[in-house]
């Protein structure tokens, strides 16, 4: 797919990516309100500069692989593939619903997701054996993953990073989406990650440390890691979880519900005045 | 059915499962470059040594991570190999549970895995390395082939054939020595109960060294007359319900055997098939429902009730419950 390099449009897709995740939770009644907006830049650059792929052809031999570990955020990832081209939009208005392509959390019904994902943990674990698979083989394919914070509260994302490290996995960019938020709160409080950084470093990552939600910074950050030679690359990526949505933004109830009819409509109208603006 | 000489003799041949699971990856590696294995910190107690020393960019080692080695398989399936993963059942399916549910069942990945030093025949390590439920908590997984093969060259067969699937394979044996019942000659396929003894008074249905035990225990049976039909059920899952239902109807009462807790594993699965298809009294040797301890294997074998004597005893059982 050609990818587009403008930052002001790149933003524009975001903005509109944002919409679609608000209109399909209000449809769907249920699902993961503010990560899906708080990682809609990222996904954008992703699908529509970083990664080498073609909606046309999902199992294209030759593509960038990426995993959604934090498979909650189902909603931003079909967003963005409906948009880039994968399948249709109007299905996604089908999210969660009997029959669907786009379950709760994805899986390999939708084109364009590679690996089911859901069970926290597990996606960065199977992005480290794709990484290690496609290096046997000698492809130049890369891989990009996606975790979410709280999620690496799990001992599995360890065990993978430590694989990732110690294969000098450098066809490997795990993305953090790191909003100090998760279910029962402030993930210091819950269980402290920080200083998380120096763990990743520790961990023999190379780290990168963004804003999110600044496009150029997302953009520049995740083609950097695709240089990084003998190392993994951690992309410690500072969100806002609900970011566009004012009312939402930065609260831990908006992980995992979805907006009603009338709030759906308010937050349409503020994300689409930050359209004009 | 082609068996070993000694199959039913007091004084049989013995040799070990997971050599013919690791004699078969070497071959698989040979003829099939996108062939790999993984391994997690036990790499000659599961016999992968073989296909590491001959083809060591191939062999991953993972250190002590189950888990990860479950889900990283699927990521190597995705990315067009077909791995090989080995390690203890207590800790693979054991402990990377929701991986091999997820990962690699729910995303259908050709992965194949073992769980070696399966049963109570692992001894003295104790109850913490017996894997009893291993079957119990994979044959409930959707997609997902269960074998239970019976001796090294069932497990031979069982590998090189595991291969041939489609989607994961899970195969279990374990550690000791077991007695030779099969032989190149035997055949084999996934899915596909044998029997190997025919008879018309009671089914003794067993798999892994059991079916050794179950051979033996119909040897007994035939000095008080009672004619023992024998079935190696080694496809946990798929279950081939026809042959099993089958044998019920015809000889009226079922036995199973199998070194692994009743509730749950193969027998519960033949129970499953024949309250549908030919409902039969029924007897389960197996672990009853409690944990092992330290022994040497055949004193556990003995003391857990998983010997010939013990099904020479529920067949006596079952066949009074007949009428």
């Amino acid at each position: 797919m050609e990818k587009v390099c403008n930052l002001g449009k790149l933003e524009k897709t975001a903005n509109l990516i944002r919409q679609d995740i608000v209109k399909m939770l209000v449809e769907a009644g249920s699902g993961h309100t503010g990560g899906s907006l708080g990682t809609a830049d990222i996904m954008t650059a992703l699908y529509f500069n970083v990664l080498k792929h073609d909606p046309k052809k999902p199992a294209w031999k030759d593509r960038d692989y990426f995993v959604l570990s934090n498979g909650h955020i189902a909603p931003v990832l079909f967003a963005t593939l409906a948009r880039a081209g994968y399948f249709p939009s109007k299905e996604l208005m089908t999210l969660r619903k009997l029959g669907t392509i786009l379950q709760g959390h994805p899986n390999t019904y939708c084109p364009g997701v590679e690996l089911p994902t859901g069970s926290l943990g597990q996606g960065v674990s199977n992005a480290v054996g794709l990484a290690k698979g496609l290096k046997i083989q000698d492809k130049d394919n890369y891989v990009f993953c996606m975790v979410g914070d709280g999620e690496i509260e799990e001992g599995l994302a360890w065990e993978a990073f430590m694989f990732a490290a110690h294969f000098e996995l450098d066809n490997l960019t795990v993305i953090c989406d790191r909003n100090f938020l998760q279910i029962d709160g402030d993930t210091e409080d819950v269980m402290a990650l920080e200083p998380l950084a120096d763990k990743m470093k520790a961990f023999g990552f190379h780290v990168i440390e963004i804003d999110g939600n600044n496009m150029h910074e997302v953009v520049e950050a995740l083609e950097r890691s695709r240089k990084i030679h003998s190392k993994p690359t951690f992309v410690l990526a500072n969100t806002v979880m609900g970011k566009g949505v004012c009312d939402w933004e930065n609260d831990a109830a908006w992980h995992g519900i979805a907006p009603d009819q009338e709030q759906g409509k308010k937050a349409l109208k503020e994300l689409m005045g930050r359209e004009r603006s | 059915m082609a068996l070993a000489k000694k199959a039913t003799s007091k004084d049989p041949d013995m040799d070990y499962m997971r050599s013919g699971w690791g004699d078969a990856i070497v071959e698989l590696g040979k003829k099939h470059k996108e062939v790999v294995v993984m391994s997690a910190d036990l790499t000659d107690s599961v016999k992968l040594g073989g296909f590491k020393k001959e083809f060591p960019e191939r062999f991953i080692e993972t250190g002590i991570q189950e888990q990860n080695m479950m889900s990283a398989s699927a990521g190597l399936a995705h990315s067009g190999l077909t791995p090989f993963t080995g390690t203890y059942a207590v800790f693979s399916p054991g402990r990377s549970w929701d991986q091999l549910r997820v990962s690699v069942c729910y995303g259908k990945q050709h992965v194949i895995f073992c769980g070696g030093h399966a049963g109570i025949s692992v001894g003295p390590d104790g109850a913490t390395h017996q894997a009893l439920e291993d079957i119990a908590i994979t044959r409930c997984l959707p997609d997902l082939t269960v074998l239970a093969p019976c001796d090294h060259e069932e497990t031979y067969k069982a590998t090189m054939a595991a291969y041939k699937e489609k989607g994961p394979v899970y195969i279990r044996f374990g550690r000791e020595k077991v007695p030779v019942v099969t032989t190149k000659n035997s055949v084999y396929k996934i899915g596909k109960a044998e029997i190997f003894k025919t008879g018309t008074d009671v089914s003794i249905i067993a798999c892994g060294q059991l079916v050794y035990e179950a051979l033996y225990a119909a040897k007994l049976l035939e000095k008080d007359n009672i004619k023992a039909e024998v079935i190696n059920n080694h496809t946990i899952k798929p279950i081939d319900a026809a042959t099993l239902a089958k044998s019920a109807a015809k000889t009226g009462a079922v036995v199973t055997a199998e070194e692994h807790q009743v509730l749950g594993g193969m027998g519960s699965a033949v129970a499953e098939v024949l309250a549908k298809e030919s409902p039969v009294p029924m007897e389960f040797v197996g672990m009853q429902d409690s944990f092992g301890e330290s022994g040497e294997p055949a004193e556990l074998m003995d003391k857990y009730g998983m010997r010939a004597i013990d099904i020479v005893k529920a067949v006596k059982k079952v066949i009074r419950r007949k009428n």
